[in-house]
């Protein structure tokens, strides 16, 4: 049972970093614009939350309120770093793919060239704890209390709202709504008034609002708080795009979708903890590889009767009909 | 009726641009060089304002002094810079070209350390493994991407890191190959390695003359075949192509196989190719990190505009501010510069097209009030030609 628990709050802050940033590239692909620079998102969120994280360490404040106020820190940095690809994309009418590979290409770049130059280091090293041994009240829950609210980070309470609120925001407003209309039929969508360009702004703009986030998260629950150019976040924004397609663009498929890569991965990485497996002897390596075989076979199953939506990576041209 | 018209218009944009292609896709890469150049140098500016003309000086002639080496260096990314390329003329994109590159690299090894070959041809067969490794890493996405509709981005983006971390893992389990003190691969005998072409002061080897070699012959596949005609088809218009009878799932499997085989000589080219150290070779580091030159292909590819022989250009030009970027570090800055550079250049390449031709258009626009028959005449001349051109190549196949 303790192998259980432990996998389990394991798993839940990877799941959480996964979930938002797929939630983001939701967001952004259902306004119609394909987000591949989700990566570099993630690496420019997780990069100033960490460099707020280490300005602030030392001035007394509390490490959870230093967490909320780097995550807005994550936050801002990914939406301006969104708008890169926003303004190639719609304004430019840039391919989506290439505009976001260049995106991705110059973040870890810049973060090692300023790093190495300022720090002396690959990234930045913040020197505090986030993690909460046990929330109280809430924590002595049987069961659940081991599971959800002991050994864990403030962050996955914060996804888990955040998931929540995407949820009512894409199906219960109106700009949900419209946001779904541009990704589908873009010219119908634009024919009773809505303003298409602004719709895949907001979109966009959402989506590195929570791939910051999202980085910012990762930072905390995988890396400690620390964040390094050279090895970045491992892959996890164009794993989070293969969440959301095999969540099928639903938040809530999402959600099971990014847990179970989240419950792989922590499982490779804790094999010497599971004598069942340890003893088998395969080579760690192989584990290290089943979140992207299993992300391969996955989307080789469920791609056939793919719902994406139908406008995604096609610039928006008012004149052709 | 109104529908027919905006085609019309289409028609008419479409042959502008057509008008302008070539020398706007030369000014477009130009705009993107420069863009890329000049905010390349307000980094430098921000991060140390007192050396940063110095450090731009480097960037900008320092390559000059090691022309040897920009070649060396140039080889690898002009072959995944033509891999990428390849792809996307069937309008394929191929971010997976590291992964191939990768595998093409542990292939040529695989051979160097484990075979034992008579002379030269050693070497010869270790870069054919090579091709041999990266065609099996492009054929995967091809089959998911034709059999079963997977994204070729997604597919080739998990294979980066699947082929990184199967390469590592069997480059460190293989007591030959690897030293496990220095944490990298041993050195390959020097009668496995790629003949140096003997410029003094630098290790520019046949590699090089067969990459060039190579993009020739890609050149003419991709202009005087059937195969490359029907690929150029595939890429602009998929269905059409599909309705003219071409079979488009086995082209993106060929596409991408033969993209794949491209990526995997690079990595082939850069493993054998000896290094500094008199009677050394390149040597692979397995630390779990995907290759960079693979990405760096893209870059390559792009400012090229997908055109073999200008793939053979941009890769020289890329090695070659990548020289200036290595020696920027004399005066503080670090190569990662260079790396700056490119994902601008990237970036910028990907509407420079748009910005160029919407120029273009104005440009035409203000000179079309003043004469406007004559356009129109010239727009008649150029479909013609056009029709020509089609029968040429028509003519040409039949043979």
């Amino acid at each position: 049972m303790d192998v259980v628990y432990y996998l389990i709050q394991n798993m839940l802050p990877v799941g959480i970093s996964l979930l938002l940033v797929a939630l983001g590239g939701m967001f952004s692909e259902r306004s119609g614009i394909i987000n591949i620079a989700l990566e570099g998102i993630m690496l420019f969120g997780a990069f100033f939350g960490a460099l707020f994280v280490l300005f602030v360490q030392k001035s007394g404040m509390g490490a959870q309120t230093i967490l909320l106020l780097g995550m807005l820190v994550a936050a801002i940095s990914g939406l301006l770093y969104s708008l890169l690809l926003a303004f190639a994309s719609i304004n430019m009418k840039a391919d989506q793919v290439i505009t976001g590979t260049a995106l991705n290409m110059l973040i870890p770049a810049v973060i090692l060239l300023f790093s190495k130059m300022f720090f002396g280091s690959d990234g930045v090293t913040t020197n505090i704890s986030f993690y909460i041994r046990k929330i109280p009240i809430l924590g002595d829950i049987p069961i659940l209390g081991p599971l959800f609210f002991q050994s864990t980070y403030l962050t996955v309470i914060i996804g888990f709202i955040l998931l929540a609120i995407a949820i009512v925001l894409l199906y219960k407003t109106k700009f949900g709504l419209r946001l779904r209309a541009c990704g589908e039929h873009p010219h119908a969508a634009d024919s009773v008034g809505i303003n298409v360009y602004r719709m895949r702004y907001a979109g966009v703009s959402l989506s590195g609002i929570l791939g910051g986030i999202g980085g910012f998260f990762y930072s905390v629950g995988v890396l400690d708080g620390n964040i390094s150019g050279h090895t970045g976040v491992a892959g996890f924004g164009f794993l989070a795009l293969a969440v959301m397609i095999f969540g099928q663009w639903k938040p809530l498929r999402i959600l099971g979708a990014a847990m179970f890569f989240a419950f792989l991965r922590t499982l490779a990485y804790s094999i010497s903890l599971i004598p069942f497996l340890y003893n088998l002897g395969i080579d760690q390596n192989y584990y290290k590889m089943l979140p992207y075989l299993a992300t391969m076979i996955v989307l080789a199953l469920s791609s056939k009767h793919s719902r994406a939506p139908k406008a995604e990576g096609i610039p928006y041209d008012k004149s052709q009909r | 009726m109104q529908e027919n018209n905006s085609k019309n218009k289409n028609k008419l944009n479409i042959k502008s641009i057509t008008k302008l292609k070539g020398f706007s896709s030369f000014t477009s890469a130009l705009l993107a060089i420069f863009l890329g150049l000049a905010f390349g140098f307000v980094i430098m500016l921000i991060a140390n304002p007192g050396n940063a003309m110095a450090g731009f000086r480097y960037i900008l002639v320092g390559g000059l002094g090691r022309l040897g080496d920009v070649f060396y260096f140039a080889t690898p990314i002009l072959m995944t810079g033509l891999a990428v390329g390849f792809a996307f003329k069937m309008g394929l994109f191929n971010i997976g070209a590291s992964g191939q590159y990768t595998m093409g690299m542990f292939f040529a090894m695989y051979v160097a350390f484990m075979w034992d070959l008579p002379g030269s041809s050693h070497w010869m067969i270790a870069i054919l493994a090579g091709m041999i490794g990266g065609m099996i890493m492009g054929f995967i996405p091809g089959i998911f991407k034709a059999l079963l509709n997977v994204n070729e981005v997604i597919t080739s983006i998990m294979f980066n890191y699947i082929g990184m971390y199967f390469v590592d893992m069997l480059v460190q389990s293989n007591g030959d190959m690897y030293n496990a003190t220095l944490t990298r691969t041993r050195y390959i005998d020097q009668g496995v390695q790629i003949p140096a072409l003997g410029i003094a002061g630098s290790n520019v080897n046949l590699g090089i003359v067969l990459a060039i070699i190579v993009a020739i012959i890609l050149y003419i596949t991709l202009q005087k075949t059937t195969f490359g005609y029907e690929l150029k088809a595939t890429g602009h218009n998929k269905f059409a192509a599909e309705y003219a009878g071409m079979q488009g799932k086995r082209n993106i499997i060929l596409t991408m196989v033969i993209s794949g085989g491209l990526a995997g000589l690079g990595g082939a080219f850069a493993i054998l190719a000896p290094s500094a150290i008199a009677g050394s070779s390149m040597t692979y580091e397995p630390i779990n990190i995907i290759a960079a030159n693979g990405f760096t292909g893209i870059a390559v590819a792009l400012l090229g505009n997908a055109h073999p022989l200008g793939i053979i250009f941009s890769a020289t030009f890329i090695s070659y501010i990548q020289r200036g970027g290595t020696l920027a570090s004399l005066v503080g800055f670090k190569p990662e510069i260079i790396d700056i550079v490119i994902a601008v250049i990237i970036y910028f390449s990907a509407f420079a097209m748009i910005m160029n031709s919407a120029i273009a258009r104005v440009a035409k626009r203000l000179v079309g009030k003043k004469n406007d028959d004559e356009i129109v005449e010239e727009d008649i001349i150029i479909e013609e030609d056009v029709i020509v051109d089609d029968n040429d190549n028509l003519t040409k196949e039949a043979e």
